[in-house]
């Protein structure tokens, strides 16, 4: 699992590439909490177009995410997911809090918009 | 197809699930699955070999976790073992979002994975002893029965 994050303003991209499991989903809370702690940070996107695996403890940790950013008051979007990933997000309820985009422009187009 | 089995013996560390998946799937792969019924076996998997390492053991390493899976025409069973703690009460730890480790971020979706992505999962447990999950799926695949 790599996490690559780059920022857009006030919004933090990031980029999960491999697999999202309990094993590896210690190196993204790291990566993704490392740059909230920054005041200047507000929002979360999540590309997952390179994720090829994830089960349950990414559930967890995506939603450990989004209350990060929810206390600070942000916003948190998701883009790339396959079809077996969304089907994870919507048992998890997330698809129900996190808006999904197809791809990256337009999700962070989005969150630029309303902010 | 004939029967034909695995078995598979690790120690509980965090960084075998990956391994473990990998290998059930590569198993079931002569079943000829879609792409969707791997994923989907490949996180029920996942999720009961995470269960012992984390919740099973008291620490990561310590104990060992088993899979036996058999598959004969499409269907294959999996059973994945661990001597660990056990469970108390399997009707709760059954339940959606029910987790006894939310300070860990954990989801209590693994039991609802395994059950909405296989067609069968029972749980036997003894606490103190330990705990076997028995998952079985039927794959969609044309197995040709006269090959090997
Ligand atoms: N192999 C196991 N040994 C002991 N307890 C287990 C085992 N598998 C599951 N459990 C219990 O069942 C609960 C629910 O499991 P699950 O649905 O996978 O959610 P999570 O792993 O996110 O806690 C766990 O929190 C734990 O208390
Ligand atoms: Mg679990």
């Amino acid at each position: 699992m790599r996490v690559q994050v780059v920022r857009k303003k006030n919004s933090l991209i990031a980029r999960l590439k491999g697999e999202l499991d309990h094993h590896t989903a210690a190196l993204f809370r790291e990566a993704v909490d490392r740059e909230l702690k920054k005041e200047s940070v507000q929002n979360l996107v999540l590309n997952l177009q390179n994720l090829t695996f994830m089960d349950s403890s990414g559930i967890g940790a995506i939603l450990g995410r989004y209350n990060r950013v929810k206390e600070k008051g942000g916003r948190v979007v998701i883009c790339g997911c396959s079809k077996h990933v969304k089907k994870l997000l919507q048992l998890g309820g997330l698809l129900k809090i996190i808006p999904v985009y197809s791809d990256e422009s337009s999700a962070v187009a989005e969150i630029m918009s309303k902010s | 197809m004939l029967m034909n089995y695995m078995v598979l013996e690790i120690p509980a560390r965090s960084e075998n699930e990956s391994f473990a998946r990998v290998t059930v799937a590569a198993f079931a792969a002569r079943l000829d699955p879609t792409l969707e019924e791997l994923n989907e076996l490949k996180t029920a998997v996942s999720e009961a070999v995470t269960n012992c390492i984390l919740h099973a053991y008291h620490s990561d390493g310590e104990g060992v976790v088993r899979i036996r899976a058999v598959v004969e025409d499409k269907k294959m069973v999996v059973e994945i073992h661990d001597e660990g703690k056990g469970i108390e009460d399997i009707a709760r730890a059954r339940e959606p979002l029910y987790t006894d480790k939310p300070e860990l971020e954990r989801s209590g979706m693994g039991f609802t994975i395994m059950e909405n992505f296989m067609d069968e999962v029972s749980v036997h447990s003894s606490p103190g002893r330990g705990t076997v999950i028995k998952m079985s799926k039927l794959f969609s695949g044309t197995v040709n029965k006269n090959s090997h």
